[in-house]
C-alpha cells in the first residue's frame, strides 16, 4: 500500500474494501457515514443494540487505517481526571523532595524575602508543565501525529457533566489545560462514540454528531460476518445457522442473540462437527445464543418449528 | 437552486418534528457539495446522517425523502440546459403560460412550470389540508389562467363551430391543469404540512378534557401520553448524586491522599444522595373518575424509567393491588378489565383506606408520594380520617386528585374538604397537560 492513513479515505467504495480487508463487513451506510465524518471532520455518534459491531467499527477502523485507537470507556462518575489529563502528583511531590537541597543552594544567594521569593517564581513552571502531566484517552488522541481512531465507548453511561467536558474536544479537537494552556490537535483524531441509549443524549452533543443507527444485520450481512471470522464453516450449514439466529430475533425475549453470538455458535457447531442443523444440536448448544434462564424456556416450544424452517429453505 | 432544494427539504423537516439546527443545516449543505445529487441513495444515506438523530426521526427524514426529491428536479452543477430550450420555445412573456402548455404539452415543461408556480404561490407555507384547493387556485392565477379564460370567451364569442370546439378544448385543459396543480399542491401538503397538522391536533387534544373524549382520541391520546412521558423522563433522569461542593469530606479526603503522606492534592466533598422517587397510587375507578385514572395510571407507568417503584390501588367499594394486571404489553385492555371488576360496586372511601392499612400499610414510607385520584363521594359512608392522618404522617408528600371542580367540593356526599388539610396539594385534574403539570411537580421533589 503506497497511501497510509487517512489518505486513504478517498471514496466511501474505498472505505468498505479497506474495512473488509480488515473483516470487517460494512454497509452502504456505516461507509458514507466514515467518509463524512472524515470530510466534514465530524465525530459519529453510533446508536444500536448491543452486540450490532458498534465497538468493533472503531477498532477496524484504527486496524485499517494503521493507526492507534485510543478508547474511552464511559461510566458513571466519570470525570475529567480520568477522560482527559491528571497532574503526577506523586511524581511532583518526590521531585520537590529531591531538589529541597538544590533550592536551598539556589536560594542561598538571595539576602532578603523578597530576593528569595523572585528567584522562586522563575521556576514555577517546572512542576506544572507536560513532564508531569499524566495525558488520558481523550488528550492521547490529540497528541497523535498519524491521526488517530478515539472512541469514546457507552457514552449514555456517563453524567450529564461530563458530556459538557465532551463538547471542547468534539467541536474544536481541542483540550484546554489550565495552568499549560490549549492543546489542539495536529490531525484531529476520528472521533466515534457509541451509545446504548440507556439515556437521551442531550442536543447539544447529537447537534455536533453525525448520526448513524446500526441495527441487527440482514441475513445475507451476517452469513458475510461469519465467514469472515468463521472461515472453515460450510455453505450449508452457515445459510442454516444465520436463519435459525434470524428467526430467534424475532421471538419475544429478553435478549435477543448478538452477531458476536452466532459467530461464536457457529464455532461451537464446528468443534462439534456439525454439518447441518438438528434439533438436537440446536437444543444441546442453545446456551450459547441466549444466555438468560427464562428465554431459553421462552424458546423451548419454537426450537423445532425454526430448526426445520432453517433446514428445509436450503 | 441547489441551496434552495436543501433549504425546502430541511423546512419540510422541521415542520415534520425533526429538529434541524442552524449548525446541521450548514452541515448538511457541506456534505451535498462533498457528495453530490447525482446518486439518490447516497444522497437520501448523507442526508440521513446528518439530519435525522434518532430512530424516530430517521423515520420521518425517509418519509419526506421519497415525497420531497420524488418531485424536485435533479439540480444539476451546469445551469439546466432543457429549461432554456423550454423557455425559448415560448413567446417570451413567461414560459409557464397555460396556452402554451397545453399547445406545446410537454411532460416535463409542465412539470417545470408546476415547480414554478409552486414557489410564486408559496406553496412552502401550506398547513392544512382545506388549503390545497386555495394554493391549486394561486397557481393557476400564477401559470395565467386569465389569458386562458380570455381566449376561451374570445372562441365562444366568435359562435362558429371551429370556435366553439377550440373552446371546449380549451375548456378541458383548464381541467386537467386545475387537477394538476390540485395533485401538486397535495404533495406539497403532505410534505411540508402533514407534521404541523399532526402537531396542532396534539396540542389540541392535550388541552381536551378526559371525560370529554371521543373514543376515536383514545389511540392518539397513547402516542401523547408517550411522547409526555418522555418528556418527563428527560428531565427527570439527571443523575442521582448531588455535590455539596461547600463542604470537605475530611474522612475521604485523608483516605484519598494517604499515597501523598498526607498532603490533601484531591480535595473530597460531602455529597448529597438523592432518594429515588416512589410513588404509590391510590385510585377511585367508579364512574366518572374512571376516565380520568386509566390516562393518569397510562402516563404513570410510561415513566417507570423515572420511577422505578410504582405501586398502584383501584378501589370502588373494596381496594386491591393493580400493579400486576397493569405490568402487561395491552395497557387498554388491561385497565378495561380493572374497571369492568373493580369498578362495579358503591364507592365506600373508608372501607378502601381501611384495605390500604390492612394489607399495604407497608408500601408508605417516607420516600413515598401518594397520590389518590379520586371525587371523594363516599356515599356518606365514615371517611376514616383517622387512616388517612396516619398515612399522611407516613409518606414524604400527598396529593389528592380530582375531577371535580372547586366549587362542587363539599356539596352532597363529597367529603374533600375534609381530606383536604392532610394534603399537601388538592387538584382539580380535567387534562393530560394538567397531569403532566402535576407528576412534575411531584417528581421536583426528588432533587
Amino acid at each position: 500500500m503506497t497511501k497510509t492513513g487517512y489518505e486513504t479515505l478517498t471514496s466511501i467504495d474505498a472505505i468498505t474494501a479497506g474495512l473488509a480487508s480488515v473483516g470487517y463487513i460494512s454497509t452502504r451506510e456505516i461507509s458514507t457515514a466514515i467518509y463524512l465524518a472524515h470530510n466534514l471532520r465530524k465525530p459519529i455518534l453510533i446508536e444500536g443494540p448491543a452486540g450490532v459491531g458498534k465497538t468493533d467499527l472503531a477498532a477496524s477502523m484504527a486496524r485499517y487505517l494503521d493507526i492507534s485507537l485510543n478508547r474511552l470507556q464511559c461510566y458513571e462518575g466519570l470525570d475529567e481526571g480520568k477522560a482527559l489529563y491528571e497532574w503526577k502528583y506523586g511524581k511532583q511531590l518526590l521531585y520537590t523532595q529531591l531538589l529541597k537541597e538544590k533550592l536551598g543552594e539556589v536560594m542561598d544567594g538571595a539576602g532578603t524575602l523578597n530576593a528569595a521569593f523572585d528567584k522562586l517564581t522563575s521556576f514555577e513552571d517546572l512542576f506544572y508543565s507536560e513532564t508531569f502531566l499524566e495525558p488520558r484517552p481523550l488528550l492521547t488522541a490529540m497528541q497523535q501525529d498519524k491521526g488517530s481512531v478515539l472512541l469514546i465507548d457507552e457514552i449514555d453511561k456517563s453524567d450529564e457533566e461530563f458530556e459538557a467536558y465532551l463538547l471542547e474536544v468534539l467541536s474544536d479537537y481541542q483540550v484546554t489545560v489550565p495552568e499549560i494552556g490549549t492543546i489542539r490537535a495536529q490531525v484531529p483524531p476520528l472521533v466515534i462514540l457509541t451509545s446504548n441509549n440507556i439515556r437521551e443524549l442531550g442536543d447539544a452533543l447529537k447537534r455536533r454528531c453525525l448520526h448513524l443507527h446500526i441495527d441487527f444485520p440482514e441475513a445475507e450481512r451476517e452469513q458475510a460476518i461469519v465467514r469472515a471470522r468463521v472461515p472453515d464453516v460450510s455453505d450449508a450449514l452457515l445459510k442454516q445457522l444465520v436463519d435459525f439466529v434470524q428467526g430467534l430475533r424475532d421471538l419475544d425475549i429478553r435478549k435477543r442473540p448478538s452477531i458476536s453470538e452466532t459467530v461464536d455458535w457457529a464455532r461451537t457447531l464446528l468443534l462439534m462437527h456439525a454439518t447441518e442443523l438438528d434439533e438436537e444440536m440446536v437444543r444441546s448448544t442453545l446456551n450459547v445464543l441466549l444466555k438468560h434462564e427464562s428465554d431459553i424456556q421462552a424458546v423451548d416450544k419454537d426450537v423445532r418449528t425454526l430448526a426445520r424452517a432453517a433446514a428445509t429453505a436450503t | 437552486m441547489a441551496e434552495q432544494v436543501l433549504t425546502d427539504f430541511i423546512r419540510a423537516l422541521r415542520s415534520a418534528d425533526v429538529r434541524v439546527s442552524t449548525g446541521e443545516a450548514i452541515d448538511a449543505a457541506e456534505a451535498v457539495k462533498l457528495i453530490g445529487y447525482a446518486d439518490r441513495q447516497r444522497l437520501l444515506d448523507t442526508l440521513r446522517c446528518v439530519l435525522a438523530k434518532s430512530p424516530t426521526e430517521k423515520e420521518a427524514h425517509d418519509r419526506l425523502f421519497d415525497l420531497y426529491f420524488s418531485r424536485q428536479p435533479v439540480p444539476q452543477s451546469e445551469p439546466p440546459a432543457q429549461e432554456d430550450s423550454s423557455e425559448s420555445s415560448s413567446e417570451g412573456e413567461g414560459p409557464g403560460d397555460l396556452l402554451d402548455l397545453l399547445e406545446n404539452g410537454d411532460e416535463t415543461a409542465i412539470a417545470m412550470a408546476m415547480e414554478r408556480a409552486g414557489q410564486e404561490a408559496g406553496l412552502q407555507e401550506i398547513r392544512f389540508s382545506t388549503q390545497v384547493s386555495y394554493y391549486a387556485q394561486q397557481m393557476m392565477k400564477s401559470l395565467g389562467i386569465e389569458r386562458l379564460e380570455g381566449e376561451m370567451m374570445q372562441a365562444f364569442r366568435e359562435r362558429t363551430e371551429d370556435g366553439q370546439a377550440y373552446a371546449e378544448e380549451l375548456i378541458e385543459g383548464r381541467k386537467e391543469m386545475f387537477s394538476r396543480a390540485r395533485e401538486h399542491a397535495k404533495q406539497a401538503f403532505e410534505t411540508y404540512g402533514a407534521g404541523a397538522t399532526l402537531a396542532f391536533r396534539e396540542d389540541v387534544l392535550a388541552e381536551t378534557a378526559l371525560t370529554a373524549l371521543d373514543v376515536r382520541d383514545l389511540g392518539r391520546m397513547q402516542v401523547l401520553v408517550q411522547k409526555i412521558a418522555k418528556r418527563l423522563a428527560v428531565k427527570h433522569s439527571r443523575r442521582r448524586r448531588k455535590k455539596n461542593r461547600g463542604q470537605l469530606d475530611v474522612r475521604k479526603t485523608l483516605r484519598a491522599n494517604a499515597g501523598f503522606d498526607g498532603v490533601p492534592f484531591d480535595l473530597a466533598w460531602k455529597q448529597t444522595k438523592r432518594d429515588r422517587a416512589k410513588i404509590v397510587a391510590v385510585c377511585d375507578v367508579s364512574g366518572s373518575v374512571a376516565r380520568v385514572v386509566r390516562f393518569f395510571l397510562m402516563l404513570l407507568y410510561s415513566l417507570n424509567e423515572v420511577v422505578p417503584d410504582i405501586e398502584s390501588f383501584a378501589f370502588s367499594g373494596r381496594l386491591e393491588d393493580v400493579g400486576d394486571t397493569l405490568a402487561t404489553d395491552d395497557f387498554a385492555a388491561a385497565m378495561d378489565k380493572i374497571i369492568n371488576s373493580i369498578g362495579m360496586s358503591s364507592t365506600d372511601y373508608g372501607q378502601s383506606l381501611s384495605d390500604l392499612k390492612m394489607n399495604h400499610w407497608n408500601t408508605l414510607d417516607r420516600r413515598t408520594t401518594l397520590i389518590v385520584l379520586g371525587d371523594g363521594r363516599s356515599n356518606y359512608g365514615d371517611p376514616r380520617l383517622d387512616l388517612f392522618r396516619e398515612a399522611a404522617g407516613r409518606v414524604k408528600r400527598v396529593i389528592w386528585l380530582t375531577p371535580e371542580g372547586e366549587s362542587l367540593w363539599g356539596s352532597g356526599d363529597s367529603e374533600l374538604p375534609r381530606y383536604r388539610p392532610h394534603c399537601h396539594t388538592m387538584k382539580q385534574v380535567t387534562t393530560i397537560k394538567d397531569l403532566e403539570r402535576i407528576l412534575d411537580e411531584a417528581l421536583s421533589r426528588y432533587q
